[in-house]
């Protein structure tokens, strides 16, 4: 089908739709850009031009800015250790053929079609909160201090919650890699006098590299703009600041947009870096 | 050692009874075929060998010991499987040493079994490969090697060539038999193709829907099938099943002829008929011949330049001391 003739009809058709995603990418792209380098604080009136690369150095040079950053990098590891451990976990335990599995996965994959503000908030208000929620009856049954999660370990308390939302995704594209897996190699490396954990690691992890991959750029992507998650529980403070929530303090808290916009593009950049040394790391199980 | 004994074994699925009680001794160092129509339980016959299915009833006994409740791994056997079940990340040196590597044997020993295995196989070059950039041909060598290097008691192969093409599948067919001869070790082979099973076989056993129909050498099955079953699935192309007068002539109700022991005139023979399809492969021809009478064509081999068309009338004389008789139940008569 790829005459030379259809591939150029093919070219005139899909340019409206090239054209918009580029508008739509390249113009707040470039406002942003283009706020950066002014002094723009609409509250207070000014809006001036030629401050150069003065927001950048401001953002970069405060205590703020760094703390986010390895926050950031936390919150993220944290989760994604999480997930795809949990995730593998949990996709192993789902494998095995056991009553109601169809009610038991569709349970497990609900957590992902929750809102974020909604989850948040019933963990804070239901789960975490020290006097009335589940967790601190649980510990009282026990006879513990109930731990104040959001005020003590707040850090760990947003990781949980975020962990708790991507744990089904990450369980459900590691579920679909083990069910792929051809079950003549286990029952090759059974006769081979492999054991369980023999087979885990030699057969059954290998197979899922590509998955965990998968699981762990997507997530990644995603959980660099974790917001609504710190928003409505700590509102940023006890050490929660990631780099997407100051850039959001920035802008309207402190109604700086030259400073959040340079800051906006300074985690963009640095997104990219982190993306790339990803796609290095771990970008070498998608050829095989 | 590997002689395998299974006594009174039986399989069921649930409600569906796969195997029923089956007794087979299968001899140290024979070549055995599981042979049938697909779906006649030869495959799980084989697994419930290896011990990747439990068996319902009965016992299995390995060189003497029960094994029925044996795992897999320790029951000294090795299985080549159909999709040769290699391991795609690992590089043909890891698939082969796997086995040795799980029972923990030295570096120096793996390494110096994994060569041997590779030069018998002629895998020496291809050693650091991934099992995705060989040909079919190759994958199956290293399945093998990966049974050979455990020098297990017996080596199990599950319909190993069915993935080959044809030219292949004849080649592999040799190295096989040509590796039994040299390792003497018992193997048991399955297969639905009955041409790999009196090529290979030392001993083929027949199966219909878990029952043995017939255990013998090729050629006892060949001369004397002990059923209609038998006597259709062995040999190729198939024998000629007659009923009605011809039978009843010779106090049969049915009677089978095989091709080869027909003979085909042009002018003289007790039974007529006229020359349907032929088939000439050059050594031989086969002719379908519609009798007088009959509506089933009956195959006749003839001689490879024999002249004779679609159309034109034909004798033949079968070898009367050649003729298979059966009684109505199917069951050979003597």
């Amino acid at each position: 089908m790829a005459t030379q003739h259809s591939r150029s009809a093919a070219r005139v058709m899909m340019a409206p739709a090239v054209f918009l995603l580029l508008v739509w990418m390249l113009v707040p792209l470039c406002l942003t850009l283009y706020f950066s380098l002014l002094d723009y604080r609409p509250l207070r009136g000014t809006f001036d031009c030629c401050e150069g690369l003065g927001n950048y150095v401001r953002f970069v040079s405060s205590s703020a800015f760094q703390d986010s950053v390895v926050t950031t990098l936390m919150m993220v590891g944290g989760i994604l250790v999480i997930t795809v451990i949990g995730g593998i976990l949990l996709a192993l335990l789902l494998d095995q053929p056991i009553f109601g599995q169809g009610v038991v996965r569709i349970l497990v994959i609900a957590p992902f079609f929750v809102m974020p503000t909604v989850a948040a908030l019933v963990w804070k208000n239901m789960f975490m909160n020290p006097v009335n929620g589940l967790l601190a009856h649980l510990w009282r049954f026990f006879g513990a201090e109930p731990v104040e999660w959001l005020t003590n370990v707040p850090l760990l308390s947003i990781i949980i919650i975020v962990s708790w939302m991507w744990l089904p995704f990450a369980t459900l594209i590691l579920l679909t890699a083990i069910q792929s897996l051809d079950s003549e190699q286990l029952e090759a490396a059974e006769m081979d006098g492999a054991g369980f954990f023999s087979r885990f690691g030699y057969i059954i992890l290998p197979h899922m590299a590509r998955a965990i991959t998968v699981v762990i750029l997507i997530q990644t992507i995603f959980l660099l703009s974790i917001f609504a998650e710190i928003f409505v529980t700590t509102g940023g403070g006890f050490g929660t600041r990631t780099l997407t929530y100051l850039v959001y303090q920035r802008v309207i808290e402190s109604q700086n947009v030259g400073l959040g916009s340079a800051g906006g593009i300074i985690a963009v950049i640095l997104a990219n870096i982190v993306a790339f040394f990803l796609m290095r790391i771990v970008g070498k199980n998608l050829d095989a | 050692m590997g002689r395998i004994t299974l006594d009174k074994v039986r399989k069921a699925f649930g409600e569906v009874e796969v195997i029923p009680p089956l007794d087979l001794t299968i001899e140290d160092g024979e070549f055995v075929v599981f042979v049938g129509p697909s779906g006649c339980g030869k495959s799980t016959l084989l697994r419930l060998i290896a011990g990747l299915e439990d068996v319902t009833d009965g016992q299995i006994r390995i060189d003497g010991q029960d094994a029925t409740r044996v795992p897999p791994a320790k029951r000294g056997l090795a299985m080549v499987f159909q999709s040769y079940a290699l391991y795609p990340h690992m590089s043909v040196r890891k698939n082969i040493a796997f086995p040795l590597k799980m029972a923990g044997l030295p570096q120096a020993e793996q390494d110096k079994r994994v060569t041997n295995a590779a030069s018998v196989l002629n895998l020496t070059d291809y050693l650091e490969r991934r099992p995705g950039q060989l040909s079919g041909g190759q994958r199956q060598r290293v399945a093998i090697g990966r049974a050979i290097v455990r020098e297990p008691a017996a080596f199990l192969f599950d319909e190993p060539l069915s993935n080959l093409d044809a030219a292949l599948r004849v080649g592999m067919r040799l190295e096989i038999s040509e590796l039994h001869k040299r390792l003497e070790t018992t193997m048991i082979y399955v297969t639905h193709d009955q041409v790999e099973a009196m090529t290979m076989a030392d001993k083929i056993v027949v199966l219909r829907a878990g029952n043995i129909e017939q255990v013998g050498s090729p050629l006892e099955l060949y001369k004397e099938p002990r059923n209609l079953f038998v006597a259709g699935f062995i040999g190729s192309p198939k024998m000629n099943l007659l009923d009605g007068d011809e039978a009843a002539r010779r106090n049969a109700a049915t009677i089978g002829v095989r091709p080869e022991h027909i003979v085909p005139s042009a002018t003289e023979g007790p039974w007529q008929g006229t020359v349907g399809v032929s088939e000439h492969l050059g050594s031989d021809t086969f002719f379908h011949v519609h009798l007088d009478g009959r509506k089933e064509p009956i195959t006749v081999r003839a001689g490879g330049e024999v002249d004779m068309h679609h159309g034109d009338r034909i004798f033949l004389t079968p070898d009367e001391s050649r003729i298979h008789r059966f009684d109505a139940e199917g069951l050979r008569i003597p």
